[in-house]
């Protein structure tokens, strides 16, 4: 060997070697041959099942996403009806799986860091009903979780012609096997005011942050942000719906024939989904948080108290900033899980984007392969946006090196 | 970093290597071969293909392949089967998992086209109903605006069910199952008002309810629904195979060939029914079979008439009448191309 560690071996010009045995060149040369190879099996494994799917006659393409759908959907965020296309029936199916996972991550995040919190707390009874919580959940599979609140929670109230309604009787709310049923807001015009009216609240709160923090840098003096902003935030779009003149119709729902009509529905499907998905993640994430408390060493509560601190802002700036580094990484993890194990949903009738356009297009158009294919780069764009996002909060808490 | 680089490369070369052995083309020989035939069934749909309390699989659809496995190994047990879901069905077969599917699979003209597969008959018309509970006072479909409606997905049910309601200018509100199994659970625990699938399926599901007369299935029968055994396209003699074998059924009823007596039918002096029992001309060897295929079906699995009598017939729990199911010497539909 000519070069050992890279170190020039000193016989200058007189034994400068043969390229071939440059390991860069050699490097570069090697994974050139890779990418080659790499790239001419994903041609072939391509073309392979193109010529394949021709030969069995098997239409392919991706011309059937303009087709008109044909079928109804449960649950829809956006317009839908038959007449739709299949892009808009994928476009349905992948927003209640966006919804039902951004749902499922606030909730688990939330239960997790109280569950997590209590594991710790110096209450016994608080202590042990937190460490029940988290044993029990976590070590049941999920499908089970699921089937359990769908078969032996939901399905069991009552059916809505059995609740004792009245037939065209108006009512606040109500539950029964089919959902639950809360009025519904139909904005008219002047609503689009009050959620601008929102939007400047945020953007006001976040001026006062940027200006309270740089005063206490300046005189060390506190200025109650979290309270001014919460005032502004509830105040100002209230404010504007006086003065637009209260700008929404409500809509309650009412027991017509069979059914309820009018009102907005939560169907039993979505409230099994989110609380099993919940429930079930919350549950790790309680152990991350947990984890992620007593990884920070207790030195550092200490030394918060010895500078007089109080225990409220000792956890606050000392101790949660410090845990939150270990928490972020693994609670990432379970944000993925949670995505994707929404596509569990199949399996009690919620209409995600496994079933809607995975199950019921896949079948109607035959394509399984485009249908496949499509439906897990979804989940892998998803996945990847998820983890962009946390990676860059990461880094943001990340301890920063002077 | 390179060790997972070339994992990587190992795993497309799989995947490659996988899709050339696709689409292999002589079915017959791979069955003769491997020794028994691939039948994809229903995951459980009494009378049609659903196993008996002994785990073996009865049904008219299972017959039809029972008949198959007979004509080539003259035993009508040489069967294996695949239970499959509405939306897993076609994959199967396309993918070459399994031979023939026997599953109440409606004819359609895009299946037909579409999907690179091959209806080879119908052996059983149907058409799609509704059932509800009798506590809802209900006798007509159309009284159903505003229910809720259980159905399975990847099935015709879910488009007609559709166009039924938006031609009759009504509203629904669908819940879509993949399983059969979680669709008549739904059912059963109230979810739903109506129970959508194709009428005989209603018949057979009600039984399984944990209060069946408590339901009923309505008149109305809102779409053509034609069952019949499906294969991969570009195998014209498996194509041929199944579709004579299904023929040759229904000519034994017309004959009055039974399984009782198609010995004594051997010695018959008719001939047609020479020729269907192979007596005369070589029917059989035309597609790659014995002579004597057709009384090999008769014999193990019996006519068309037996088998609908005794998987779905007036005797069993089903109860469902010939019907458009009668020959069409009865004023029927079944009608099978002679043995000639």
């Amino acid at each position: 060997m000519a070069h050992t560690d890279g170190v020039a071996d000193g016989t200058e010009d007189s034994g400068r070697a043969s390229l071939i045995y440059d390991p860069k060149v050699r490097g570069v040369f090697f994974q050139a041959i890779l990418i080659i190879v790499v790239a001419y099996l994903v041609y072939s494994g391509i073309s392979n099942a193109a010529g394949n799917l021709a030969r069995a006659g098997i239409a392919s393409g991706f011309d059937f996403f303009g087709e008109r759908a044909g079928f109804e959907i449960g649950q829809t965020l956006v317009h839908y009806t038959n007449d739709s296309t299949y892009f808009r029936a994928f476009l349905v199916g992948l927003l209640n799986t966006l919804m039902v996972s951004a749902l499922g991550i606030l909730f688990a995040t939330i239960i997790g860091f109280i569950v997590g919190l209590a594991r710790l707390s110096r209450n016994y009874l608080i202590r042990k009903l937190a460490t029940v919580y988290v044993e029990t959940l976590r070590n049941i599979p999920l499908l089970l979780q699921l089937l359990f609140w769908y078969k032996a929670v939901l399905a069991v109230l009552p059916n809505p012609r059995e609740t004792g309604l009245e037939q065209g009787t108006t009512v606040l709310w109500t539950l029964n096997n089919r959902g639950l049923y809360i009025p519904r807001l139909i904005p008219e015009a002047g609503a689009s005011a009050i959620l601008v009216a929102a939007i400047i609240a945020i953007a006001l709160w976040v001026v006062i942050g940027m200006w309270a923090g740089k005063r206490q840098m300046r005189t060390g003096q506190q200025f109650p942000t979290f309270l001014t902003g919460l005032a502004i935030l509830v105040g100002l779009p209230l404010l504007t719906f006086f003065l637009t003149g209260m700008p929404f119709d409500v809509e309650f729902s009412a027991l017509q024939g069979f059914n309820m009509s009018g009102g907005t529905v939560i169907r039993p499907e979505f409230i099994a989904l989110l609380l099993g998905l919940s429930l079930y993640t919350a549950s790790f994430i309680a152990e991350i948080v947990r984890a992620g408390i007593l990884a920070v060493a207790k030195g550092q509560t200490e030394a918060a108290y010895a500078l007089g601190l109080s225990p409220n802002h000792t956890s606050r700036l000392v101790i949660i900033p410090q845990a939150m580094r270990v928490i972020i990484p693994p609670l990432t993890s379970q944000y993925l899980n949670l995505t994707k194990n929404s596509s569990l949903a199949v399996a009690i009738g919620y209409p995600d984007l496994v079933a809607v356009f995975g199950g019921t297009v896949l079948n109607q158009t035959g394509q399984a392969v485009e249908v496949i294919t499509i439906t897990m780069l979804v989940y892998l764009t998803i996945s990847l946006l998820t983890s962009a996002f946390m990676n860059w909060f990461n880094s943001r808490v990340a301890l920063v090196e002077r | 970093m390179k060790y997972s680089f070339l994992s990587a490369v190992a795993g497309v070369a799989v995947a490659a290597g996988l899709g050339a052995t696709a689409a292999s083309a002589a079915t017959l020989d791979d069955v003769k071969a491997k020794g028994f035939v691939q039948c994809g069934v229903s995951t459980g749909l009494a009378g049609f293909s659903a196993p008996d309390d002994a785990g073996d699989w009865k049904g008219i659809d299972v017959d039809l392949c029972r008949g198959v496995a007979a004509a080539i190994f003259d035993d009508a047990s040489a069967v294996k089967y695949s239970p499959l879901s509405a939306k897993e069905r076609f994959t199967a077969l396309q993918s070459g998992e399994i031979d023939i599917l026997s599953r109440n699979t409606t004819w359609t003209m895009s299946r037909d086209t579409e999907l690179g597969l091959n209806f080879a008959g119908v052996n059983y018309y149907d058409g799609q109903g509704f059932m509800v509970r009798k506590s809802l006072g209900v006798n007509s479909a159309l009284q159903l605006s505003g229910a809720s409606v259980c159905v399975q997905t990847g099935t015709t049910t879910e488009l007609n069910l559709t166009d039924y309601f938006k031609a009759n200018n009504m509203t629904y509100n669908p819940v879509v199952f993949e399983k059969l199994e979680e669709v008549n659970a739904a059912y059963d625990s109230n979810r739903c008002d109506v129970y959508t699938t194709d009428q005989s399926g209603l018949y057979a599901i009600r039984l399984g309810l944990s209060a069946p007369d408590d339901h009923v299935v309505l008149p109305e029968v809102i779409s053509k629904e034609p069952l019949g055994p499906v294969v991969r396209q570009g195998d014209d003699q498996w194509f041929s195979i199944v579709k004579w074998v299904h023929f040759a059924m229904i000519n034994a009823e017309e004959l009055g060939v039974t399984s009782e007596n198609v010995d004594e039918m051997m010695d018959s002096e008719n001939p047609n029914i020479m020729r269907l029992l192979g007596k005369e001309g070589t029917f059989g060897e035309a597609v790659g079979l014995e002579n004597d295929w057709a009384y090999q079906v008769i014999k193990n699995v019996g006519n068309y008439g037996e088998v609908f009598e005794a998987n779905v017939g007036e005797s069993t729990p089903l109860g469902i009448a010939r019907g458009l199911n009668a020959l069409w010497t009865n004023g029927g539909l079944q009608y099978a191309p002679p043995v000639r």
